[in-house]
This record gives structure tokens, sequence and C-alpha cells, in this order.
């Protein structure tokens, strides 16, 4: 063999070796229906700020997992005074913040107190206020003082809107969000994609994604066309209607999960006629919950009877409460003194699942008697319409926080719900720590709620990701807006 | 011509300003709170409140309309209420892809439309003519929507030779640029190729029975020769001012596209401001658009006058 | 214009016949459909073309047969609407700036720039925003988009006929503008303003179809052709018929209508061409 040939299979050689070792891919392009406004957490609601930086770029002193269990965040430990009311948090060593400042208890107290100001603008201000004060013991402790127990504050604590994040950059975290994750923000091309990059010098378990882009794609069949073509790696919540393209195909996985959106037929219980009981019975007689679940989520939608997530250890099977009757419906509605039934405005906002359901609901109505006239509306008119001037009748919706029902005991929220019984409950409930309590109070109040009828409990959204084959380490379920980058890896 | 171009930049200066006018008054009418809007279901009022001063809502209209055209004309065009980052900056990354891909699908247009209507005149009358023809009444009624999916699934999805949507900008790799608008300018050029394939065959076919052809062929010319040098010249006047208008059309109209390649551009811009109630981005990207519509159209009347003394009494 | 010249111009047959057929279909929803629109059956969805439905059922369970004769009606209607509101906005607006010029003139002009300027799709967001999304916004928006399209016909039609004899001969007489406008000068340029009509109509068509496939034109439980296809974009793959039947029939409609307005030309006045060129052009 001449010189020359040896010397060629010898870099071929070397070329094969590298490449198969460059082969296993670290890098990952997930789509994703909504682009972000903004990307700071803690000063706007959008889901889908969270889906690109929580737990990715930013972290909060606890963190909630897969199981929608809490788990050390930036806090390594922490312990709660006997009477419920003072933490004490540990915090970890040597973390720093993604342009080179570091960590300590004094960003906490800032990030605390930046939430509850006078002129704060995160979303959730309310969930935090049982906070009175945060103390900074050393650079490494930190203690939170609560005006009443609260059940859910360690929860709260990991939720996206009490990230920690550091007085140099707070301002311009809309931007350029700087936080303590094992993400670094690289640019935000708008309308486009978002790439963030593993932060080398992270202080905890380094991932194993080196590169995650954030691909915007809104349109159903340009993300299929998209993951076909291999653009995309993944999403984490695809259309239902067409996930049967990839459910065959041995080149994807569909993962099927959970989330804490409960669909409801929202009621305005304020208004004539719904603030008859038996009207609101008559109305969920009349709801076919399986075909609406067929219908609307193409069967991966889970039925509920009430506001809770059917996973959750404290949920009640309600379902059976007022099952599918028109003739139950029409009796009701004549002793309502509706014996020719009613009509009704329907809004909807510009989600699938809801002009979906819509559609069929006012075809399920009709037959009863019930007129509804579908009304569909941008989101900041829904917002401003249905939930600031409460000028609706009946409207759907998702509700996705995590353990809401609190909403119940809140009679000036939207659908107007006054029943001092279950604010007495709710109260009791936020301040009770004990488990078994709880869930005792929990279930009080789901079966009020559903006897009640105060509004139609439809189904619990479903999570329907499709990931390539390859990939694995996603997060099946959706115990809290966002997609974790942490665990996900390539496999071959 | 002075008269007339002085005359025309006048009118255009009186449009803008009615237009910019209109724009703020009917952004002024739309219901939705954006700072409602921007911290969603569950934010309390006083957080609302505490936006809305923040974003400057409160200040009455003819202040910030008068505040806003000054601006303009210092190139502030604002802070978007959403992304917080200058108007002016966001239209300037979205232009860098309307504006090329309008470009190229009048360029495909060119390049595809024109052939196909001198070959179809040349021709007239026979079998070749006809088809040709029906392809053109064809490719005007297929919505260029649904045109662009089926490009998708032939050319990305099923033979993997472009990308099927998305934009690398043009300085990270002008190749992949290129690449991505393609497929949506193709979808874009379809019906557009259609008309001037039909207005080049019929502006043709006109040229060709009129006297001065008659000539050419008299002095010894063949049909063909005759018809390319003096019947295209004569047909390009229509089809270059009908090129100026779909120029000024598609910059506007690429949002349904833009939509299926999801692609970056100022259509999905003021799509997605509009419904997220930011009054700053939706006023600046859309005087934008106007300005440069009715500049083309500007552009394309002095041509036109230039061209044809005949006209100056104003391009109808 | 004689009839039997009219039917001497075999495209011309057969490019109206075919939009009456296609206007019929639409119509006679009006007062019948194989089964409501209305009426959801989940349990029937996605069923295949048969006896019990000609056309197969979509994702809701509702006859498509139905809901094609409506969507018919629906593009039809808004279309024809617009096109309405351009020609009795932009004609008159036309016609004046040609009869009296100058001032008039000017103004008319600004009037159809500013118009133009205001891209269609952009008006149509905008009226949605203001008033709710819906068939009324897809006619007005794209009837404002008509309205300079007429004025701009309606002028130079005029333009060219009112240096005629007859004109002049009228003004000597002692008609005023408005009247040489309304007795000589608009039925003189009718026959420019029906073939545009018919073209603005298939672009109306189309454009319905756009807007509704972003959300804004019509909505559910009403139907439209373009909505139709945005219901069934992301079924594509899997049931490619819910989005062929919409499409092609939207393709037909315009073509028809394309060959009608084509037919028309040739059949009404061979000058119009020429003079159509020029407005084409401008």
């Amino acid at each position: 063999m001449s010189l020359a040939r040896s010397l060629a299979l010898a870099m071929a050689g070397l070329v094969l070796a590298t490449g198969a070792a460059l082969a296993q891919p670290t890098e990952i392009r997930i789509g994703v229906a909504l682009e972000p406004p903004a990307l700071d957490p803690t000063a706007g609601a959008a889901e889908a700020i969270d889906v690109v930086v929580y737990q990715n770029v930013f972290e909060g002193l606890t963190r909630i997992d897969e199981t929608g269990a809490v788990q050390p965040g930036l806090a390594e430990s922490w312990t709660v005074s006997a009477d419920g009311l003072t933490y004490r948090f540990k915090l970890h060593d040597g973390v720093r913040f993604h342009d080179g400042t570091g960590f300590d208890a004094e960003d906490v107290k800032f990030s605390f107190e930046r939430i509850l100001a006078e002129d704060s603008v995160n979303a959730q201000k309310a969930l935090y206020a049982p906070i009175e004060a945060v103390e900074v013991i050393d650079p490494l402790t930190v203690e939170i003082k609560l005006s009443r127990p609260d059940g859910l504050f360690l929860f709260n604590l990991g939720r996206g809107d009490a990230v920690i994040v550091a007085p140099e950059s707070a301002d311009n975290n809309a931007n350029e969000p700087i936080g303590t994750g094992p993400f670094a923000f690289v640019q935000w091309d708008r309308g486009s994609r978002v790439i963030l990059e593993r932060y080398e010098p992270y202080w905890g378990d380094k991932p194993a994604l080196t590169k995650a882009t954030y691909v915007f794609i809104s349109d159903t069949a340009t993300m299929t066309n998209a993951l076909l073509a291999g653009d995309i790696d993944g999403t984490n919540n695809f259309a239902p209607e067409a996930l049967a393209v990839f459910e065959g195909n041995p080149q994807f996985k569909v993962l099927v999960g959970s989330t804490e959106g409960e669909t409801i037929l929202a009621t305005n219980n304020r208004k004539a006629p719904f603030d008859q009981l038996k009207v609101r019975q008559a109305m969920a007689h009349a709801l076919n919950r399986s075909e609406i679940i067929e219908g609307a989520t193409y069967g991966y939608g889970v039925p509920i009877g009430t506001h809770f997530a059917p996973h959750h250890p404290y949920y009640l099977d309600l379902t059976d409460t007022y099952p599918f009757d028109p003739d139950a419906a029409r009796a009701l509605l004549a002793e309502a003194g509706f014996p020719n039934g009613f009509s009704a405005t329907l809004k909807l906002p510009p989600v699938a699942y809801a002009r979906l359901s819509g559609q069929i609901i006012a075809s399920e109505f009709a037959t009863v008697g019930i007129k509804l006239e579908l009304i569909n509306m941008e989101w900041a008119q829904w917002l401003e319409d249905v939930l600031t001037n409460k000028d609706f009748d009946l409207t759907i919706v998702s509700h996705v926080e995590p353990f809401d029902i609190g909403i119940y005991a809140d009679p000036n929220y939207y659908f107007g719900y006054d029943n001092p019984e279950v604010q007495a409950l709710n109260e009791q409930l936020n301040a009770s720590i004990d488990d078994g309590e709880r869930k005792t109070l929990a279930q009080e109040i789901e079966t009020i709620i559903a006897k009640d009828a105060v509004n139609g409990y439809l189904f619990e959204l479903a999570q329907t990701g499709v990931w390539n084959a390859r990939l694995t380490g996603m997060w099946q379920n959706a115990p809290i807006e966002g997609v974790v980058l942490r665990d996900i890896h390539w496999v071959d | 011509m002075i008269g007339f171009a002085l005359r025309r930049l006048v009118g255009f200066a009186a449009t803008l300003l009615v237009a910019a006018a209109v724009i703020f008054l009917l952004l002024d009418l739309l219901p939705g709170d954006p700072a409602r809007f921007v911290l969603g279901i569950n934010a309390s009022e006083a957080s609302v409140a505490a936006l809305r001063a923040q974003m400057g809502l409160d200040a009455p209209a003819p202040e910030r309309f008068i505040r806003w055209v000054i601006g303009m004309a210092q190139g502030d065009f604002g802070l978007s209420s959403t992304q917080k980052v200058p108007v002016a900056g966001l239209i300037a990354e979205r232009m860098s892809v309307t504006f090329p891909l309008s470009m190229l699908a009048m360029v495909l247009s060119v390049v595809v439309g024109l052939p196909i209507g001198l070959l179809a005149a040349r021709r007239r009358g026979k079998a070749v003519d006809t088809a040709l023809m029906a392809l053109a009444q064809t490719g005007i009624a297929i919505p260029n929507f649904w045109f662009g999916m089926l490009l998708t699934l032939v050319f990305a999805v099923g033979l993997r030779w472009l990308p099927p949507g998305g934009f690398t900008p043009w300085g990270e790799n002008p190749g992949a640029a290129l690449r991505a608008l393609i497929l949506p300018g193709l979808a874009l050029a379809l019906p557009q190729a259609s008309i001037l394939a039909r207005v080049m065959r019929t502006a043709l076919v006109d040229v060709a029975e009129q006297d001065f052809i008659r000539t050419a062929r008299a002095k010894g010319m063949t049909r063909d020769e005759a018809l390319w040098r003096h019947g295209v010249r004569n047909a390009l006047l229509p089809v270059l001012t009908i090129l100026g208008l779909q120029f000024a059309y598609l910059i506007a109209g690429t949002i349904i596209v833009e939509n299926v390649f999801y692609l970056p551009g100022l259509g999905r811009l003021i799509f997605t401001a509009i419904s997220e109630r930011d009054l700053v981005l939706v006023r600046g990207a859309t005087i934008v658009l106007v300005v440069v519509v009715t500049a083309t159209m500007l552009l394309v009347d002095l041509t036109y006058a230039l061209v044809d003394p005949r006209l100056r009494r104003e391009a109808p | 214009m004689n009839a039997r010249r009219l039917l001497a111009h075999p495209s011309l047959t057969i490019g109206i016949a075919a939009s009456l057929l296609l206007a019929l279909l639409g119509l006679i929803s009006l007062v019948w459909t194989p089964y409501p629109i209305e009426q959801v059956q989940i349990a029937r969805r996605f069923a295949d073309p048969g006896l019990a439905h000609w056309l197969g059922t979509d994702h809701l369970g509702r006859d498509m047969l139905s809901l094609i004769m409506s969507g018919t009606l629906t593009s039809f209607t808004v279309a024809l609407l617009a096109v309405l509101i351009g020609i009795g906005i932009g004609v008159p607006m036309g016609l004046a700036a040609a009869a009296w010029g100058g001032a008039v003139e000017w103004l008319v002009l600004r009037i159809s720039d500013l118009t133009f300027a205001f891209p269609a799709v952009i008006v149509a967001i905008l009226v949605t925003t203001l008033i709710g999304p819906g068939e009324a916004n897809a006619v007005l928006a794209i009837g404002i988009f008509n309205i300079p399209v007429f004025a701009r016909v309606a002028r130079g039609g005029a333009l060219s006929i009112a240096t005629q004899d007859y004109v002049a001969a009228a003004r000597l007489a002692g008609l005023g503008n408005a009247a040489i406008a309304w007795r000589h000068l608009l039925p003189n340029i009718m026959s420019l303003i029906i073939v545009q009509g018919t073209i603005q109509l298939s672009l109306g068509i189309l454009a319905e179809a756009g807007l509704s496939y972003i959300g804004l034109g019509t909505q559910p439980p009403a139907t439209s052709l373009g909505l139709m296809l945005r219901d069934a974009q992301s079924l594509f793959l899997i049931h490619p018929w819910l989005s062929i039947a919409p499409g092609v029939t939207i393709v037909l409609i315009v073509i028809a209508l394309n060959i009608a307005g084509d037919g028309l030309r040739d059949a009404l006045d061979p000058r119009l061409r020429r003079q159509e060129l020029g407005h084409a052009a401008g």
C-alpha cells in the first residue's frame, strides 16, 4: 500500500472515530406553541415564561419535582418552628448567578421583598402575603417569618413566581434572564427562538444537555411538519388531534401525563338564572362528559366531578353527583321556571379545548332547551370581560395553578360563589399543616362545590408530549408549569 | 415633471399623517387592558394599577399622539409594552425577514410568470396556450397557505431538501437563511406568477395586433423578432406597474405564510402584538408598513409618469 | 350587449354557468341541508363518504356536504357584500374624481391611497379586535380594501370617456357635473365595473378563506370554506379528505368566477381589454 493511501486511510479512520464520539448529541430543539412575552417569571403570568426558564435558568429555595413533591432547591435544608410560623433555611454554598456574582441570603431577602413590594408586578403576590419578614442570619442562612401557618408555603416557594433573583440583574430579567440554574440564557430571537446553554460553573449536578433551543411554532400542522422533518426534537404538549401521526411511528415516543389544569364550564353564579341551584343542576345533568372529552381532547382528558386534580391524593371522585341525564335536566329547568329553556352566551378564549368543548356543549344544551350563543374572543378581551368586569354568562377555561381550590372561597372571584361554609373550611385548610387534616378539609370543600354545581366540572387536561424516540428524561406529568431540562439526555 | 413630483410628495406626506392619526385613534378604541394581559388571571388590582402607571397609559390622548409622532420623526418608536425593548429594533429585526421574503417572491414570480406568459402569447390559440393559461387560472385559485402546506409536505417532510420553516438570522448563517425563505417564497409567488403570466400574455396579444408590429413585420422581421423588439417593451409597462403593486401587497400580506412556516416576520409581529394589546408595538409596526406601501406606490406613480408623459395628470 | 353575442363566447357561458351552479349550491343551504350544521355527533366523527353522509363527516361528526353547502353560501355572501361596498362607495368616488377634477380628485386619490396603504389583514385584525370576530369583519375588511380598486377603475374608465364628443356636447347643453356623471359616464363604465366585480368577487372568496384561516372571519357554529380549511389543517396527514373537500371547492369557485370575468371582458367590449390593462396596472 502506498504511503498516500495509508495516510488517507488513517485520516479517514481518525475522522470516523471523532465523528463517532461526537455522534452522541448533547443539544436539543424543543417546539413550543406560545412565545413568552418576556422572560421574568416573577413579573408575568404567562405559562410560556416558565416553560423556558423554570428550573432551567432560575431556581427557588425549593423546587417541585415530577411527582409534585417539594424538594430542596437553593436551600439544602430547613427547619420549621413548632407553631409553624418560622422557617429557617440553610442555603447551598458556592452558588453563582450567570453573570458571575455570588448568591447568598441577601439575594433571598431581596427577592421576597421585591415580590411583596407596593409596586410589585408579581402575578401571584397574594400567595406570599403570609410572609411577614425575611431576615438574614448569616450569608448562608435566612429566616422567614409568617403571620399565620401556611400548609402550602414550601410548595409556593418552589413556584416560578418565587425564584431567586439578584439585585444587580433583576430589572433586566425580562429580556436577559440571569439566574442560578443549570442553564444560562444566550439569546432570544423574538418571534423565532430562545437559546440556552449549559452553565459550566453550576453548583449542582451538571445536566447532560449542553444546549437547548426553544422554537416557537403556533400552528399544529406546522409543528407536525417540523417534528416529522426532524427540525425539532420534541414538544412537551402537542395538540391531541394530531397525535395519531406519531403514535405508530417508531421514530417518536408519545408521553401522556397529567397536568394541574381543571377545565370547567365557569358559570356566573351572581347572574340570573344561574343563581338558582336547580338551573345549575340542570346544566350539570345536560353535560355529557365522555362526549366532550372524546370530542375536545380525543380521549386524553380525565373526567372530574369537582375542582381538583384526579391524580392528587386528596381527590374525591364526584363525577356521579349529577350524571348525564337530559330528562332530569329538562325536569329541573321546568321546576325552576324555564319549561322552554332559556338563552345565554358562552364566551370562549382562543384555546382549542375551549372552542371545541364550546361547540359540543352548545349542541348538548340545545337538546334540553338551553340555547347558547358562542362568542369567540382573544385573551385580552376575555380577561377584561370575564375576569375583570365579570360580564359573562358562561365561559370555558382551564385553571392550571396547582391546588387552587381556594378560589371557591373568594366571593369576588369571577364566577361569584359566596358560601360562608366553604370560606371557613378554606381558612382552616390554609392554616393546617397536618396532612390527614388537610385531606379531610379539602374533600369536604370538594363535596360542597360539587353538590352546589358551582361550575360545570368537565375534565383535567392531559399533557401529551411528542419526543424523538432516542430522548429520555422528559417529565411525563406537569405538576407545575415548565419544561425541565435537567434530566433530559439522548440515548442510542 | 418636477411639479408633478412635488405634488405627489405633498400628497404622500398628507396620507402618512392621516394614516398615523387613524392608527392612533383605532388603537385607542381597542378594548382590553394591556397591563391586565401581562399580569394574568390571578393578579391583584393593585399590581395592575401599578403596571398601568409604569406603562404610561393614563395621559390624555392628544398629548400621547403628539409625543408619538415627534418621537417617530427622531427614529424613536417607543418601548414595547410586553417586550420592554425598543420597537424600532424589533421592527428592523422582522423586516430583515419580511423584506427579503417579498423580494424573493417577486423575483420568483417574475422568473416563472413572464416566460410562461411569453410562451403562451407566442403559441396563442394552440394547445400550449390553453394548457398554460389553465395552469395560471389554477395557480390564482389555490389559497397560498394551502399551497405552502403542500410544498412543506413534499420538499421538507418527504424529500428533506429544504427546512419546513423557522429562520436563522442572516448574520449567523446566510445560506440557511436563504434556504429557509425558498418554500415560503414559492408559496407567495404562485398566485403572483399566475397573474403575471396572464397579464403578460394579454398585453402581448394585444400589442401583437397593433400597427407598429405589422410595420415591423413588413420591414422583414419574423413574428417572434417583432414581438420581442417592439411588443415586449410596450407590454412591460402594465407589467411593471403590477409588479410595484404586488410588492406593496406582498410586504403587507405575508402573515399567513409566515404562520405556516413559523417565520419571525412583520405580519406575525403585528398579529401577536394586537392579541397581547401591545399598543406601542402595533402602532409602530403598522405605520412602518403603511410607509413602505405608500412609498412603493409613490415610486410606481413617479416611474409611470416618467416613462409616459401623458400620464402626468396623475396616474390613475 | 345582446344575448347572442354573449353565447358566442364559450368561456363566458361555462364560467357563468359554473359560478351560478356553485352559488345555487350555497343558496339551497338557506332552506335545506342534509343535516343541521350545528349538530355535533362525536360518535359519528370522521365517517368516510357513504350513503348516510355523501361526503363523510368532520371532526365533530357534522355532515361534510351540509358544511360545504353552507360554507359556499358564506364565502359567496361575504365576497358579494364586500364587492357591493366597494362598488357602492368606490364608484361614486371615482366618478366624482373624473367629473369634478381638481381638489375633489386630489381628495379622492388621497383617500384611495390611504385605504390602499392599510394592509387588508391589518384592517381585519383591528376590526376584529374592536367588534369581535365574525363574518361582518371579513365583509368590512375586504370591502374597505375593494373601495380604492373600484374608485380607480371608475375614474380611469370615466376619464377615457370624458374626453369624447358627446360629453362635450352635454356640457355645452348646460348639464352640470353630477348629471353628466350620472347620465353619461356611469352607463358607459358599467361593463368595466361588472368585469372588475367578478374579479374582486373571486379575490374576496380567497381573502375570506385567508381571514378565516387565521381565525378572524367566520366563527362557529357558522361555517365557511376558509374555516373548514382551518379546522382540517392539523388533521391533514390523518384525514386529508377534510382539507381537500373545501380546498377543491374554493379552487373551483375562483376558477369559475375568473373564467366568467374573462369571458365577460371579451364579450362586452374588446376595447375594454386595453383599458383594463391600464387600470390593472394603475
